[in-house]
């Protein structure tokens, strides 16, 4: 009964390995923070796995909805910070400016 | 008892194929703004099944009881919560991009 | 002070900003209470009573905050118009999530997809029925709201063909049908 939870949990793990391919290369900044996004989404799911496989989900619900709080909070002050344009410039391209 | 491990078990692996296909989508797709479109699917349909499958798996495992309907409600409640800012925080990085001057990726006409 | 006497008040004119007007503080404490039970999980007197006093607490600085239009007999009908609205976006979620789904694993998707601007004016007026359709179509993957004015222009940015020409259409009419339109 648990072998679905926990086989569930290591394929979460490998699929969060591949959504952090666009955090890493991203061409500009905003790439990443989608792939942050994407990350900390996956994330609130992976720690009700948690908690129920250490048999502590009443513990584990609070901090995952702590964590899609402060997942949304991040998110949003990270895109007001980035507004202007220097979140933008593909380092890739043109690493002088 | 196998009942619940079956719909349990279909509810994940449809959840995580989604999981899957965003993540792929996002490597895939060639600019920022359309790779926000599979990025919105995570928020969508993949928490919505596997946050479902969870929920059942608490309220059914070990017999319903007070304490597994809260770990039910607050699951629902995790859900719901995702659901009402997911839409706003994707406004917001798509805003910040077309703030900062982005432009999106178009076909090219003569191609 | 008669509890009907207040209530005229509170409905008619919004005289007296910082006077506590009860049905918004009743409701404020009512939800905040709900969320306390839920996530504290104990249903001794001790913690009843702790969470009795914040609630009282955070709705008589906050029940402004929540609660901010002046008429409370549309509410009832309103949430019970949403909770039917609800499946149908849910099943539009579900089309929209295969049709992208088809998009990204298909074998060539740069010539599949036809990112485009959607620039359209909506009818409604109510700013809540713009804020509830913007929202649904951010939700609906395929097609993101970009920019919105209190006028009902909308600009949004949609991945192909088939969902920006799907734009207005059928979810207009019915999230304004919540809000009465």
């Amino acid at each position: 009964m648990e072998n679905v939870i926990l086989y569930s949990g290591i394929a979460l793990a490998v699929i969060m390995a591949v959504s952090l391919y666009r955090t890493v290369v991203g061409p500009t900044i905003l790439d990443r923070l989608m792939g942050v996004n994407a990350i900390g989404s996956e994330t609130t799911v992976l720690l009700i796995i948690i908690g129920i496989l250490y048999r502590k989900v009443d513990m584990f619900i609070d901090i995952a909805l702590a964590y899609a709080l402060l997942n949304f909070i991040a998110v949003l002050a990270a895109a007001r910070y980035f507004h202007k344009k220097k979140g933008l410039y593909d380092e890739n391209e043109n690493k002088d400016r | 008892m196998i009942v619940l491990t079956v719909i349990v078990g279909l509810l994940m692996a449809v959840g995580l194929f989604i999981f899957l296909t965003a993540a792929v989508g996002m490597i895939r797709f060639p600019d920022f703004y359309s790779r926000l479109h599979p990025a919105g699917m995570i928020d969508c349909m993949g928490v919505l099944l596997t946050m479902g499958g969870l929920a059942l798996f608490a309220l059914f495992d070990g017999g319903i009881s007070l304490a597994s309907f809260l770990n039910f409600a607050k699951i629902v409640l995790i859900v719901v919560f995702i659901y009402i800012t997911s839409p706003t925080a994707t406004h917001a990085i798509i805003d910040a991009g077309m703030r900062a001057g982005l432009q999106p990726w178009t076909k090219k006409k003569d191609m | 002070m008669s509890d009907k006497n207040e209530k005229n008040r509170s409905v008619s004119v919004d005289k007296d900003e910082r006077r506590l007007k009860p049905i918004p503080f009743a409701i404020t404490f009512l939800v905040m209470f709900a969320l306390w039970l839920v996530l504290s999980g104990k249903f001794d007197a001790f913690h009843m009573g702790l969470g009795v006093i914040s609630c009282l607490i955070v709705a008589a600085m906050s029940s402004d905050l929540l609660i901010t239009n002046t008429t409370f007999s549309t509410i009832p009908g309103l949430w019970g118009r949403f909770l039917m609205y609800f499946p149908w976006l849910l099943w539009q979620i579900v089309l929209s999530n295969i049709h992208v789904l088809k998009l990204v694993y298909s074998r060539d998707p740069l010539t599949r997809i036809n990112p485009q601007m959607v620039y359209f004016k909506s009818r409604l007026k109510n700013d809540m029925a713009l804020v509830t359709f913007a929202n649904s179509i951010t939700l609906t993957p395929g097609t993101i709201t970009v920019a919105l004015s209190v006028y009902g222009d909308y600009a949004v940015h949609a991945i192909d063909d088939t969902t920006a020409g799907g734009l207005p259409g059928d979810m207009e009419t019915k999230s304004g049908h919540i809000f009465g339109e």
